[in-house]
């Protein structure tokens, strides 16, 4: 008798137990799509407000501060411009960073030191970035608020980036590998060169990609260093003053205390920039899928 | 005859050899001193950061007192009486970040929960990419989103709300954090080994009463450094606070209302005509130190959860 009783308890115990573990399963699963209801929705609002804003004239037309004429040809020509700076110097710079930490540097306090260095820069906020080119690019060595200055005060900010991406890269390529070339008599250099490089490649350039993906993305930096707010010129080398895509963003968001129409100009600018962007992460996808071999 | 012609070619491939290996090793020496220089810029960068940080914020010092930097009056642009305390901005960037985390934290943690306990692999799968791409998004935009459609979405629910303000900007913030949180405590769950989660099974419980007792408890180091990531991450945003929650430099509490954080106050003052050499100018590197203060801390604090409360298995 007494024993049933038990058993009955122990029944409801289980089935709220049961029943409290099916609840909080939906509950969880409600956080994981929360985040992507919001991604859709502000997907959704910004294109909906760029509708018959983003055309073919919109793309190549000059700035101007009447709306409709408005265009973002020297957005997007500051915005590749700013590239061809960031890619050559973070790649340069990224990947022979990770050769020598990965190749190179005996396990020890210099090498520990510059990793724990890279991944320290990896968190510091990208406004400092925007001081420290401020002051050395922008100031010391005077190059104002042109494409070369904003391009190496970005390349140094995602500098941490590549070198951890290529640095992967590195690891993964196997031993046995380097033995052989070492065993037909090649030294440390050509090994490198011939051998490791070549397989780590697709990786670099994934990594490298995704880098320049968050360069492109980025605006504190560039805001910092003084970019004018409004150029009419399209610049025509590295020396110049420029806007780019995200500097244009932000002037227009401002602007649209002024102009409610200047939030439609923003959120064609915004589908331009993520499209750019979303192209890039396929690319590196492609990349990675169809070159990366495995060992 | 033939000997000689024999040795001749022999002196001369060993010629050519020998000078090949020459001119190789030399490269070969040669190279490792490069990427030792390429390398080290990583270190100069910091110690550049570091270096202009300090020597600009020694010259802000020398015209203001330590006594006016910590007040309550910030008003740089003041011609007769410019005052830089630095209170209001501390306050703007506490809050934002609070509320952002109040955001970030609940949600992305229970996301993590479900990826790493709940989801099945196909799931997991087909959401991760998903939420890394809500990572991917730069964050001028959602500044934008911020201020285009959160702020009027909650004006509606509180109709005193200002146009510019700390609550949306906040929210936002946290939502763009998400991702970040829950990828980070996914992996310090999956880090826990799988027998222990079975042992717990195998005493017939429930996969809740697992990931509470037993996964949590085991991961809890890398969740709280995860935590502490996001911290330093909300301290150191700019484009959705600079846009968001506008450039009220008054010292208040009311989150209903624009309020400054430290890093749009130097994306505003160097966007508008801050002159080289000024007062104003100074004080944009030292609101600079004292942010980088506070993220190297939170990033240090993390680094030290991780290492000292980590459990090996």
């Amino acid at each position: 008798m007494n024993t049933s009783i038990k058993f009955e308890i122990d029944k409801k115990r289980i089935k709220r137990r049961i029943s409290l573990n099916n609840a909080s399963k939906y509950v969880f699963s409600l956080s994981t799509i929360f985040a992507l209801i919001v991604l859709a929705i502000l997907l959704y609002r910004i294109g909906v407000q760029s509708i018959g804003w983003l055309d073919w004239d919109f793309l190549t037309g000059n700035l101007s501060i009447f709306p409709e004429k408005a265009g973002i040809k020297g957005a997007i020509i500051g915005s590749v411009g700013l590239m061809f700076v960031v890619i050559p110097v973070t790649l340069m710079l990224g990947v022979s960073t990770a050769i020598y930490l990965e190749e190179y540097a005996k396990k020890g306090k210099i090498q520990r030191f510059i990793q724990i260095n890279i991944s320290n820069l990896a968190s510091v906020p990208s406004v400092i970035f925007g001081l420290l080119g401020l002051a050395v690019f922008g100031r010391f060595f005077n190059l104002g608020s042109s494409i070369l200055a904003g391009g190496l005060t970005l390349s140094l900010l995602v500098l941490p980036v590549v070198v951890v991406a290529s640095q992967e890269a590195l690891k993964a390529v196997p031993g046995f590998l380097r033995e052989a070339s070492y065993a037909m008599g090649a030294n440390r250099w050509t090994t490198i060169r011939k051998v490791v490089i070549p397989v780590a490649l697709p990786g670099i350039l994934t990594g490298t990609i995704l880098a320049i993906s968050r360069a492109i993305g980025e605006t504190a930096p560039l805001v910092v260093l003084g970019i004018p707010t409004l150029i009419l010129r399209v610049p025509t080398s590295i020396m110049d003053d420029f806007t780019a895509l995200p500097i244009q963003i932000y002037y227009w968001t401002l602007d649209t205390v002024l102009t409610a129409e200047y939030a439609n100009l923003a959120s064609a600018t915004i589908i331009v920039l993520l499209f750019t962007l979303f192209a890039m992460n396929s690319l590196a996808i492609v990349i990675r899928n169809k070159y990366q071999r495995n060992f | 005859m033939k000997p000689l012609e024999h040795k001749k070619s022999l002196d001369i491939r060993e010629t050519i050899q020998s000078n090949m290996k020459k001119r190789r090793n030399t490269t070969d020496q040669i190279m490792p001193i490069f990427f030792l220089l390429t390398a080290s810029i990583s270190i100069f960068t910091t110690a550049g950061i570091i270096l202009i940080l300090i020597t600009d914020s020694i010259k802000f010092f020398s015209e203001v007192s330590f006594a006016q930097f910590f007040s309550t009056k910030l008003a740089p642009l003041n011609a007769n009486n410019p005052s830089f305390g630095i209170l209001p901005l501390i306050n703007g960037t506490v809050l934002t970040s609070l509320i952002a985390m109040s955001v970030a934290i609940p949600v992305g943690l229970t996301a993590a929960i479900f990826l790493s306990e709940f989801a099945s692999d196909r799931m997991r799968k087909t959401l991760k990419p998903m939420m890394e791409v809500l990572a991917g998004i730069p964050t001028i935009v959602y500044g934008f989103f911020a201020y285009s459609f959160v702020t009027p979405l909650l004006m509606k629910i509180i109709p005193t709300l200002g146009a510019k303000n700390v609550i949306s900007p906040g929210i936002v913030m946290g939502i763009m954090i998400i991702p970040m949180v829950a990828s980070l405590s996914e992996d310090a769950m999956n880090a826990v080994p799988k027998t222990m989660r079975e042992g717990a099974f195998g005493l017939g419980s429930t996969k809740l009463e697992v990931t509470l007792k037993v996964v949590l408890p085991a991961a809890v180091s890398g969740i709280m450094s995860s935590f502490v990531l996001a911290i330093s991450r909300a301290i150191g945003e700019t484009m959705i606070v600079a846009i968001a929650s506008g450039s009220s430099k008054a010292f208040s509490f009311d989150i209903t209302q624009s309020m400054q954080t430290m890093t749009a106050y130097i994306v505003e003052f160097t966007s508008g005509d801050a002159g080289s050499g000024t007062t104003g100018y100074y004080s944009l590197y030292a609101v600079g130190l004292l942010l980088f203060g506070f993220t190297m801390i939170m990033n240090l604090i993390a680094q030290y959860i991780s290492h000292k409360y980590r459990e090996e298995y």
